[in-house]
C-alpha cells in the first residue's frame, strides 16, 4: 500500500537559521515534489522553529525524505502525519469593497452563515477573515468570487497532532 | 625567537581571551583544530587571512594550487589517505565558484574538508558588488553545512562547529564564508572546541535486538556475502571487520571506496562488485542468502537493475547514516551505529563458520573471468600495451605497498580491479562523482599528508588534462608524486560506450594530444615515455626509485574495453565478460 499517493502534514523542529528553508525546499525540489503548502513559525520550544508542510507522496517516498530533512545538522526533528492524525487549519483573508456590504443583504448572510470574522471596516472596503478547512475557504471564496473581491490571500496549513511529539525529551537530553 | 615563544604561549592559553583581527582568528582557530596543511589561491576578498597566513607559515603551510578546483581536490586527497580533515581556502566570486566540484565530489564520498571562503563586506552583501556570489546558496545541496560570518566575534565557534561537522558521523564538506570586514575587525579571541550541537546526532544509537538479529541471520546462513564500503575505513574499523569475517568465514567483496580496508591477498576478499567488478561477486550477489552491507549505500552503479538485486537474500545492513537505510535496497535488519562498535559487539554472537562449498563456487567463477578477461589484461599476447599490465609492473615493484590516487574513466575502473593493497586508506578515488581531473590534485594532498608513503597517481589522457596545471604545484612543493598517465588517445570509458551501445559512432572521444613529456619536463619534472613492453619494467623502476616528482607516459591500445561489464540498467547477475 505503500504506493498509494496520500496528504502528509510534515512538521520539522528547527534551528533557527536563515539558510535553513533553502535546504529544506532543495530536498523536495531534487525530487520533484511539490510543497503544496509551507507555514514557518515558532515552535512550543523556546528557540526552535517549526516548519509545516503539505505535500503529496506515497509513504514510501515521505520515510526517505524524513531521514534527509532529518540529516541536515540543524533539523532537530521530523514528523510526518495523516490528516486523520492531526488538527489542522487553514486561514484566509478577503478584501472587499465596503459598499457590497450595505447594498447586497446576500453578503451579510454569507459572512454570518460561514463564521467568517470581519477584522476592520472603512470606507471604501472591508476586510473578511476566515479560519478552517480548505474546501470552507473555497465555498467562501465561490460565494463572494460573485460580487467580486478586491484582494484574497490563504494561508499555508498550520496543525497540531493528536498525539505527542517526544521533541521537548529529546533536547531535555542533549542538556544531560 | 622571543616573539614566537609568545606566539606559543597566546596559542596554549584556551581560556583566555585576547583581541585579535577576525583573520588572524581564523588561522588561530586552524591551528587548534591540528590543521597542519591547507590548499588554496588568494584574491581580493580573502587577502587579510592571506596576511595572517604569512605571519604565521612557519606553523601553517599554505600550498597554492593552479586552480581552485585542484584546492579542493588536494584536501580530498589528504583527508582521505590520513583520516584528517582537508582544508581549502578561495576568495569570493570565481573563487568559490571554483570550489564547487571538490566540494559536490567530498559530499557524495562522505570526505571530511573544510572550505573558507572570502566575502564581499558585509554592507555590500546583495548588491552585486565586484566579486560577489552567494556562495553560501549554490553550495547548500552540496555540502554537509554551510554558514556565512559577517562579525568577527562569531569566528571562533562557527569555524569550532565547522571541522566537528565535517568530522563526525558520516563525513563531509562543510563551507565557511567570511565577509572582508569581519577578517579587518578586531575582537576579543576565545577558542573552544565544538563537542556537540543538540539539533545533529552524529552517530545512531545501535538497538541490540538488531545485532541479535543480524547475528542469528548470519548463523544460519549457508551462503552468506559480505559486501563493504567505505563505512569500514571511515569507521576506522578495519581490525573489527576483519574479525568478525574471518570468525564467520564469509566470502567479502568491495565497493571501490571500501577497497584497501582488507589486503588484496586476504583469502577472504572476493574482489569488487558493481559495473566494471570481479564477475563472482556480482553474480553471486543474486545467489546469496544472507547479504551483509557494511558501510555502503547500495550506489546504482554497484546494485545495477534494484529490480533484480538480491531478491533472494536476507539484507542486513549495517549504517551509520539512518537515511541511507531502505533508500535503496529494502533490508531485513538495519544494524545502526558506527562499524567499529557494532562490529566489535556482533563479534562474540557469531558462530565459527567457513563455508567452503560456497567459496568454491567464487573460485569457480573467478577461473572463468581469468579466463575470458583477466588473463588478456594482465599476460596479453597482442602487440599494444593494457593498462593492466602496467598496474600488474606497478604492483610488482612496489609489493602493494603504494597508495593509488585514480582519475575517472577506464584506467580508473582498471587500476582499482588490479591494483594491489597491502595497507588501509590506500584506494584514492572519486567514486560517487566521478569527477575527472581528480587524480592529480587529489595525489598531491595524499603525497603531502603521507610523504613516508609512495603515492601514484594513474590518470587517463582526458581527465590528466582537466588539472594538468597542478604539475605547477608539484613543481613548487616538489612533492614527490609518482603520475602515470595512460594513454590511449581517447576518452576511452566513452568511446567504449559509444562502441557497445552507439554503433561506434565516436563523437567527439578522440584526442589530439600534447607531448605530455614535453609538458611535465616543462614543468621540472623527471619525465619518460613508454610505448613498449619491454621498456615498461625498467621505466617503472626508475620511477619508483626517484625520490623526486616523476611523470610516465604509458601509451597503451586505443581501443581496449573494460570486462566485465554491467550494461546500465542490467541485472548485477547478467554481468558481460565479452
Ligand atoms: C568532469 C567530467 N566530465 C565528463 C565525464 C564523463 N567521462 C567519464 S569517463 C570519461 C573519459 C575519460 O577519458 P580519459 O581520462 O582519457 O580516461 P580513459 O577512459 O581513456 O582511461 C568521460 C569523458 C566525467 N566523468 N567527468
Ligand atoms: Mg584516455
Amino acid at each position: 500500500m505503500d504506493k498509494e499517493i496520500k496528504h502528509f502534514t510534515v512538521s520539522i523542529y528547527t534551528e533557527n537559521n536563515i539558510g535553513l528553508l533553502n535546504r529544506i525546499s532543495a530536498i523536495f525540489q531534487r525530487r520533484h515534489i511539490n510543497i503544496e503548502s509551507l507555514n514557518t513559525s515558532r515552535s512550543e520550544i523556546e528557540g526552535v522553529s517549526r516548519f509545516t508542510l503539505v505535500v503529496d507522496i506515497t509513504e514510501d517516498q515521505m520515510k526517505k525524505i524524513i531521514g534527509q530533512l532529518e540529516r541536515q545538522v540543524e533539523v532537530i526533528k521530523a514528523y510526518y502525519h495523516t490528516d486523520e492524525e492531526t488538527i489542522y487549519q487553514i486561514s484566509a483573508i478577503f478584501k472587499i469593497k465596503s459598499d457590497l456590504l450595505f447594498e447586497e443583504r446576500q453578503i451579510q448572510n454569507i459572512i454570518k452563515e460561514s463564521n467568517a470574522r470581519i477584522v476592520t471596516v472603512n470606507k471604501e472596503f472591508f476586510v473578511l477573515e476566515k479560519s478552517g478547512r480548505k474546501q470552507e475557504i473555497d465555498l467562501l471564496h465561490r460565494e463572494l468570487s460573485a460580487f467580486g473581491i478586491m484582494q484574497f490571500v490563504r494561508s499555508g496549513r498550520i496543525a497540531v497532532t493528536k498525539n505527542e511529539m517526544k521533541i521537548s525529551q529529546m533536547l531535555e537530553a542533549f542538556q544531560h | 625567537m622571543k616573539e614566537t615563544q609568545t606566539l606559543q604561549n597566546q596559542i596554549e592559553s584556551k581560556a583566555t581571551t585576547e583581541r585579535i583581527s577576525g583573520s588572524e582568528a581564523i588561522v588561530r582557530c586552524l591551528l587548534e583544530e591540528g590543521v597542519k596543511v591547507l590548499y588554496g589561491y588568494p584574491g581580493g576578498a580573502i587577502m587579510p587571512v592571506y596576511d595572517e597566513l604569512y605571519k604565521y607559515q612557519d606553523k601553517i603551510h599554505h600550498v597554492l594550487t593552479r586552480h581552485e578546483q585542484g584546492a579542493t581536490h588536494a584536501a580530498q586527497g589528504y583527508a582521505r589517505i590520513s583520516g584528517e580533515v582537508g582544508v581549502a581556502i578561495a576568495t569570493s566570486g570565481p573563487g568559490a565558484t571554483n570550489l564547487i566540484t571538490g566540494i559536490a565530489d567530498a559530499q557524495i564520498d562522505s570526505t571530511p574538508m573544510v572550505c573558507i571562503t572570502g566575502q564581499v563586506p558585509s554592507n555590500l552583501l546583495g548588491s552585486d558588488a565586484f566579486q560577489e556570489t552567494d556562495i553560501v546558496g549554490i553550495s547548500t545541496p552540496i555540502t554537509k553545512w554551510n554558514h556565512q560570518i559577517t562579525k568577527a566575534s562569531e569566528i571562533p565557534e562557527v569555524i569550532a562547529k565547522a571541522f566537528y561537522i565535517a568530522k563526525s558521523g558520516r563525513p563531509g564538506p562543510v563551507l565557511i564564508d567570511i565577509t572582508k570586514d569581519a577578517q579587518f575587525e578586531e575582537f576579543d579571541y576565545k577558542y573552544e572546541k565544538c563537542k556537540g550541537i543538540r539539533s545533529y546526532k552524529p552517530i545512531p544509537e545501535t538497538d541490540r535486538s538488531s545485532l541479535e538479529q543480524a547475528a542469528g541471520l548470519i548463523n544460519n546462513a549457508k551462503k552468506p556475502l559480505v559486501v563493504w564500503g567505505q563505512g569500514v575505513i571511515l569507521g576506522k574499523a578495519e581490525e573489527e571487520f576483519k574479525a568478525v569475517i574471518e570468525k564467520a568465514g564469509i566470502p567479502s567483496a568491495w565497493t571501490i571506496l571500501g577497497a584497501s580496508a582488507i589486503p588484496t591477498s586476504h583469502p577472504l576478499n572476493v574482489g569488487m562488485v558493481g559495473m566494471h567488478g570481479n564477475y563472482a561477486p556480482n553474480v553471486l550477489t543474486n545467489e546469496c542468502d544472507v547479504l551483509i552491507a557494511i558501510g555502503m549505500r547500495f550506489d546504482d552503479r554497484v546494485t545495477g537493475n534494484l529490480a533484480t538485486y538480491a531478491k533472494q537474500a536476507k539484507v542486513i545492513h549495517f549504517e551509520i547514516d539512518p537515511a541511507e537505510v531502505d533508500k535503496n535496497v529494502k533490508t531485513d535488519v538495519a544494524v545502526l551505529g558506527d562499524a567499529k562498535q557494532s562490529l566489535k559487539d556482533l563479534l562474540p554472537l557469531l558462530n565459527a563458520n567457513s563455508h567452503h562449498e560456497w567459496h568454491h563456487k567464487f573460485k569457480d567463477l573467478y577461473e572463468i573471468e581469468f579466463e575470458k578477461v583477466i588473463k588478456n589484461d594482465l599476460h596479453p599476447t597482442k602487440e599494444g600495451l593494457t593498462m593492466g599490465e602496467v598496474l600488474k609492473e606497478i604492483n610488482k615493484q612496489t609489493k602493494g605497498e603504494a597508495a593509488i590516487v585514480s582519475d575517472v574513466g577506464q584506467h580508473q575502473m582498471i587500476a582499482c580491479r588490479y591494483a594491489e593493497f597491502n595497507t588501509t586508506k590506500s584506494n584514492i578515488t572519486s567514486g560517487g562523482l566521478g569527477t575527472m581531473g581528480f587524480g592529480l590534485p587529489a595525489a598531491i594532498g595524499a603525497k603531502m599528508a603521507a610523504p613516508e608513503r609512495e603515492v601514484i597517481s594513474i590518470c587517463g589522457d582526458g581527465g590528466y588534462q582537466m588539472t594538468i596545471q597542478e604539475l605547477g604545484t608539484i613543481c613548487q612543493q616538489r612533492a614527490a608524486v609518482k603520475v602515470v598517465v595512460l594513454n590511449n588517445d581517447f576518452l576511452g570509458m566513452v568511446r567504449q560506450w559509444q562502441q557497445l551501445f552507439f554503433d561506434k559512432r565516436y563523437a567527439s572521444t578522440e584526442m589530439t594530444n600534447p607531448d605530455f613529456v614535453a609538458i611535465a619536463k616543462g614543468y621540472y619534472l623527471n619525465a619518460k615515455r613508454v610505448t613498449k613492453r619491454e621498456e615498461l619494467p625498467s621505466a617503472v623502476e626508475e620511477m619508483i626509485a626517484s625520490k623526486e616528482p616523476y611523470f610516465l607516459e604509458v601509451c597503451v591500445e586505443k581501443e581496449d574495453n573494460v570486462f566485465p561489464m554491467i550494461p546500465s540498467g542490467a541485472s548485477v547477475s547478467d554481468i558481460r565478460l565479452e
